[in-house]
């Protein structure tokens, strides 16, 4: 937000009028016609994270004699019939805890007893933050139950850099692009196989890097098999217990940069409400060279921007530019 | 089947769908014991509590005595066929479009002269007979004359088919193929010479043993089900309800909690979901369709089969509010067997009592056994009834109930079956 203060009189310098009262006052139509700018420039992208809350979509699988989570169901309420002639309307009914959804620390006992640990007490701050993508589709095709490490995440920050404070770690497994619901669950008869981190690494990230919290592609932020992991669902266990958050059955982490993009998660307000469905959406800094190149005009090229090639290199230089993207943009 | 007889199964798509109709349906409410009787598959009539005077038809008073005591009370129904004729003449549409009939005078050894249907079984009169009451297509009873000795199906007889939802050739559906109910069912149908049964399957992501046995048997089809979501409901009333000629609701959801056992109504809710919502939409959905195709040639929706339990007449609080859900479920088939009577479409409700399945694991027997679930509904099809209390239990339980429901509440509600 910076950015915008410093950036606005470069762009309203034809009205010299409004442009001094902005820098004494920033108005938010200002903020809406930068983030325009950018977005119409092609400089930033919003990408979607969520996936459509559909009847269909899969709940979380518990024994039939626990409490259950109830899937996203919708009744009509009318539809321009007898009922209600000139408008379409739905009840819709869920549990906190369906689709792509939002974990808040009370959703865990370690987290039940701090402050501001619900859907409607969270700060507002953490709706915006920025995000931290762990590639590990290639580990999670090979492997179901592949756990993320410390290791890796070590290996990752020596790529891209140090996670920073208050950052949500997504952890890419491009699960999302199991279109088949069966392969999406992935039941045995021993439970769920899908990908989560492990415990040290889930310390490591609450510990050591104080991230916001962690987010995946699959029905839990823990991993399919997490009962029989000490503690047992060690990302629920330790995030929540240090106030952090969870974001899951996300989709597009393959659309995101490794650093640089922006995180919207704002959860319902619910009153003492332990999660809820949400809209997630990320605002990503182009992956090619600056914008105004791009602008000039050459379809071949943003094209080609996104051969792997093009990609690596981008981001192994992003961090390097990211702070004058920010200034310019956003 | 052949592929010649298939395609001779067909329907011709240029003529027009006949429209049902009935048989005559109005009865004095005193007639109705008979129709009371036959939905259980019985065959009564009113006796003299004074001179023991067995009465036919259905009255107020004694024909002897003119006692105002007349009890119902069930017959063995033997007698001879004295004499039979053939109608080969109607006014009433049902009977003309479906002649001739062949019809006689039988004298029941019981004192009375009725007349009735003869099945073809039944070798020219005179000669001993048994008679059976049934159910006609407008739900109403109607006596048969079989021969006396062994049991001779009633569709083995074309035209008194009719009094019967016989799975034989029938297009079916299933709604739930993933209990162990519904899976015996499926194979009781099959067994049966069903034409064809679809089995609903939910949340496909949960496998269950024994689903994909079925899926590879001929004749069944696996399709997408889930009576909790409108829908899905929908999309598969759109993609085969103008072929369905019986629906079978099994979809249940059973928990094994009082009202103090379990906090919250999160599973209550459940329940009623499956057990009571889900046949509203089986029913919204269905149901019109089937009216529609009633009279469809050459084959006809012809009923409606619902899965209840013995405890939607009395709840038992154990399941409390599992029974609560039922009893609802109970309600609203009453409601749809009104709704598909005008069509000739036969709602037939099963109440079981305990199944020897996981949510009644601690149940004492005797249990019911799935399979035996599934004779007792293909028997009741075959047969022409429209209320079935399989097992020991139910039995019990029914006839508690009708003699007194207030005792059978307060010994259910002591926890005893």
């Amino acid at each position: 937000m910076k950015g915008a203060k410093k950036a606005r009189p470069k762009k309203s310098e034809p009205k010299k009028n409004r442009a001094s009262e902005s820098r004494a006052k920033p108005q938010p139509n200002d903020l809406h016609a930068l983030l325009r700018s950018a977005l119409t420039s092609g400089r930033v992208q919003i990408v979607d994270l969520t996936q459509t809350l559909s009847p269909d979509f899969p709940p979380i699988v518990l024994p039939p004699d626990m409490g259950q989570s109830r899937p996203f169901r919708m009744e009509e309420i009318s539809r321009y019939d007898d009922r209600g002639p000139a408008w379409y309307w739905n009840n819709v009914s869920f549990g906190e805890h369906t689709g792509t959804h939002f974990d808040a620390p009370i959703h865990w006992i370690s987290g039940r007893a701090l402050p501001n640990n619900s859907t409607d007490t969270l700060p507002v701050d953490h709706f915006i933050a920025p995000a931290c993508v762990i590639d590990c589709s290639a580990q999670a095709r090979d492997d179901a139950d592949f756990l993320l490490t410390v290791a890796l995440v070590k290996a990752w920050e020596k790529r891209h850099g140090r996670i920073p404070a208050q950052a949500w770690v997504l952890m890419r497994t491009d699960w999302s692009k199991r279109t088949d619901l069966v392969a999406y669950q992935n039941l045995d008869e021993t439970g769920q196989h899908t990908p989560g981190p492990d415990p040290d690494c889930v310390r490591f990230l609450v510990k050591e890097r104080d991230v916001l919290g962690f987010g995946t592609e699959t029905i839990g932020t823990d991993a399919g098999q997490a009962a029989h992991l000490s503690p047992p669902y060690p990302c629920h266990y330790y995030m929540h217990g240090a106030g952090k958050y969870g974001l899951q059955c996300l989709c597009n982490l393959d659309r995101l940069p490794p650093t640089g993009a922006l995180i919207v998660a704002a959860p319902l307000k619910i009153l003492q409400g332990s999660g809820s469905p949400l809209r997630v959406f990320a605002i990503v800094p182009a992956r090619r060279s600056p914008a105004w190149i791009r602008t000039a005009g050459d379809g071949e090229r943003s094209g080609r921007a996104r051969s792997p090639r093009r990609q690596v290199h981008h981001r192994a230089t992003q961090r390097g530019h990211g702070r004058k993207h920010d200034e310019r943009g956003l | 089947m052949p592929e010649s007889a298939a395609r001779l199964r067909r329907k011709n798509p240029i003529l027009r769908t006949r429209q049902p109709t009935l048989p005559p349906a109005s009865r004095s409410r005193v007639a109705l014991g008979l129709t009371a009787a036959a939905a259980r598959g019985r065959f009564a009539l009113q006796v003299c509590l004074d001179c023991g005077t067995v009465q036919y038809p259905p009255r107020e008073i004694c024909r002897e005595c003119l006692s105002h005591r007349l009890v119902w009370r069930p017959q063995d129904g033997r007698g001879e066929l004295v004499t039979e004729t053939i109608l080969r003449n109607a006014q009433e549409l049902f009977f003309r479009e479906r002649l001739p009939w062949r019809i006689g005078v039988v004298r029941l050894d019981a004192g009375v002269n009725v007349i009735a249907y003869v099945h073809a079984s039944v070798g020219r009169a005179p000669g001993r007979v048994r008679v059976e009451a049934a159910l006609d297509r407008a739900g109403q009873a109607a006596l048969v004359a079989v021969p006396e000795k062994g049991r001779p199906d009633l569709a083995d007889d074309p035209k008194l088919r009719e009094l019967t939802c016989d799975p034989r050739g029938r297009k079916i559906l299933v709604t739930d193929g993933k209990t162990s109910v519904g899976q015996a069912i499926v194979r009781a149908l099959l067994a049966a010479d069903a034409d064809l049964v679809w089995i609903g399957e939910a949340e496909p992501w949960k496998k269950i043993t024994g689903l994909d046995v079925l899926r590879d048997l001929p004749r069944a089809t696996i399709v997408p089900l889930d009576v909790t979501d409108g829908r899905s409901v929908q999309e598969l009333a759109g993609e085969i309800g103008g072929k369905v000629d019986v629906l079978i609701n099994t979809a249940d959801h059973h928990r094994t909690f009082s009202i103090a056992s379990r906090r919250g109504v999160e599973t209550a809710q459940q329940e009623m979901d499956v057990n009571y919502f889900g046949l509203l939409r089986l029913a919204q959905a269905f149901a019109p369709v089937l009216k529609a195709r009633a009279a469809d040639e050459p084959a006809n929706a012809i009923a409606w089969v619902n899965l209840l339990s013995i405890f939607a007449l009395a709840n038992y609080p154990p399941h409390g509010t599992y029974s609560a859900s039922k009893a609802a479920a109970f309600s609203l088939s009453q409601a749809l067997r009104a709704e598909l009577r005008p069509a000739g479409v036969r709602v037939i409700n099963l109440f079981p009592g305990p199944i020897d399945d996981e949510w009644d694991q601690l149940e004492m027997p005797p249990k019911l056994s799935p399979a035996a679930l599934a004779t007792a509904v293909v028997k009741a099809m075959k047969g022409s009834v429209e209320d079935v209390y399989p097992g020991d239990v139910a039995q019990d339980w029914v006839a508690r109930h009708l003699d007194n429901p207030k005792a059978l509440e307060r010994e259910a509600g002591e926890g005893a079956r």
